[in-house]
């Protein structure tokens, strides 16, 4: 046998220990992306989640205006954090849909009470069967929809006040 | 100190908040239908939980494992074909949500390392046994 060859089994294992060794120092993003960016939003529609507050539909989100789609819950502690920003996004024109997810009516008054409603809308999920469906895995998430009702942009976790320029730029490009 | 941790402890709030909701109906049932039921286990079984990343919605208490088996019992009920449920699902998440092996074309190095090594192995032993011989 060649002294080449020989050397293939050393270069074949020391490439798979380089490959683990690699893998394992590199910070592991955990973060689930949904597939449906640059798709139409899936059809659905959901009853009113709070008295005063209109239900939504899927069909509602395609208006000719690009809107923010925010997934929350009164239950959700980085939702209380966010909260304020949602506000400042609405006072700089940005329009914002709920969803509330896996929520009652009485405590999810009383987040609205407490920390603001900058919804238009608020559909009620209550087995994040709609979740699901827009390829979501949790809360807080921001989905932006352009006016055809075409998903355009996921954002994941709360949108934190140094995030506003960046969501207001991408409404901005998608109009 | 101890009962200043003790307290801490106490108003601490979990990392997967959960919400005050019971779980969805078919989260914790099983179909009537025993064939429909077994189905959906073993669909369950190679469907990723969203939450805890390394477990199967079957093994998950997270809230939204509950939904999905909810959503795959639901389906199954109505008729529709497991296969149909792990494509729509894929659709949304990727092929990361199912633990299914796939045959696309990223994999087949994959599939083809087990016959390449015996290959290898069986030549190996071969020109061995020949030198011997000689």
């Amino acid at each position: 046998m060649s002294r080449a060859l020989r050397l293939l089994p050393i270069i074949f294992v020391v490439w798979i220990v380089g490959t683990f060794a690699w893998k394992l120092v590199q910070p592991s993003d955990t973060t689930v992306r949904s597939q449906l960016v640059n798709r139409q939003v899936p059809e659905f529609s959901l009853p009113a989640a709070v008295s005063g507050v209109p239900a939504l539909r899927s069909a509602e989100l395609s208006t000719g205006q690009p809107r923010l789609l925010n997934l929350f819950g009164s239950w959700c502690v980085p939702c209380i954090a966010e909260a304020p920003v949602l506000e400042d996004l609405k006072r700089k024109g940005a329009r914002i849909d709920g969803i509330a997810i896996r929520d009652t009516p009485g405590a999810l008054g009383a987040f609205l009470d407490r920390h603001g409603n900058p919804y238009e809308r608020i559909g009620s999920d209550q087995n994040s069967s709609v979740q699901l469906a827009l390829g979501s895995s949790g809360v807080p998430e921001t989905f932006i929809i352009d006016g055809k009702g075409v998903i355009r942009f996921q954002h994941i976790g709360p949108i934190k006040p140094q995030d506003v320029a960046g969501i207001l730029a991408k409404l901005e490009e998608v109009r | 100190m101890r009962a200043l941790a003790i307290l801490a402890l106490a108003i601490a709030t979990p990392v997967f908040a959960q919400s005050n909701m019971p779980p969805s109906y078919w989260g914790y049932r099983q179909l009537h239908d025993a064939k429909q039921e077994a189905q959906a286990q073993a669909l369950m079984l190679e469907l990723r939980c969203l939450v805890c990343q390394g477990q199967s919605i079957a093994d998950s208490d997270a809230e939204l494992a509950g939904d999905m088996r909810d959503l795959v019992r639901r389906r199954i009920a109505a008729g529709e074909k497991p296969g149909d449920i792990r494509a729509w699902l894929i659709e949304r998440y990727g092929d990361w949500v199912s633990y299914r092996p796939s045959a696309a074309p990223i994999a087949w190095p994959l599939w083809a390392a087990p016959i390449i090594l015996l290959l290898f192995g069986g030549a190996m032993v071969a020109s061995r046994v020949k030198r011997r011989r000689l």
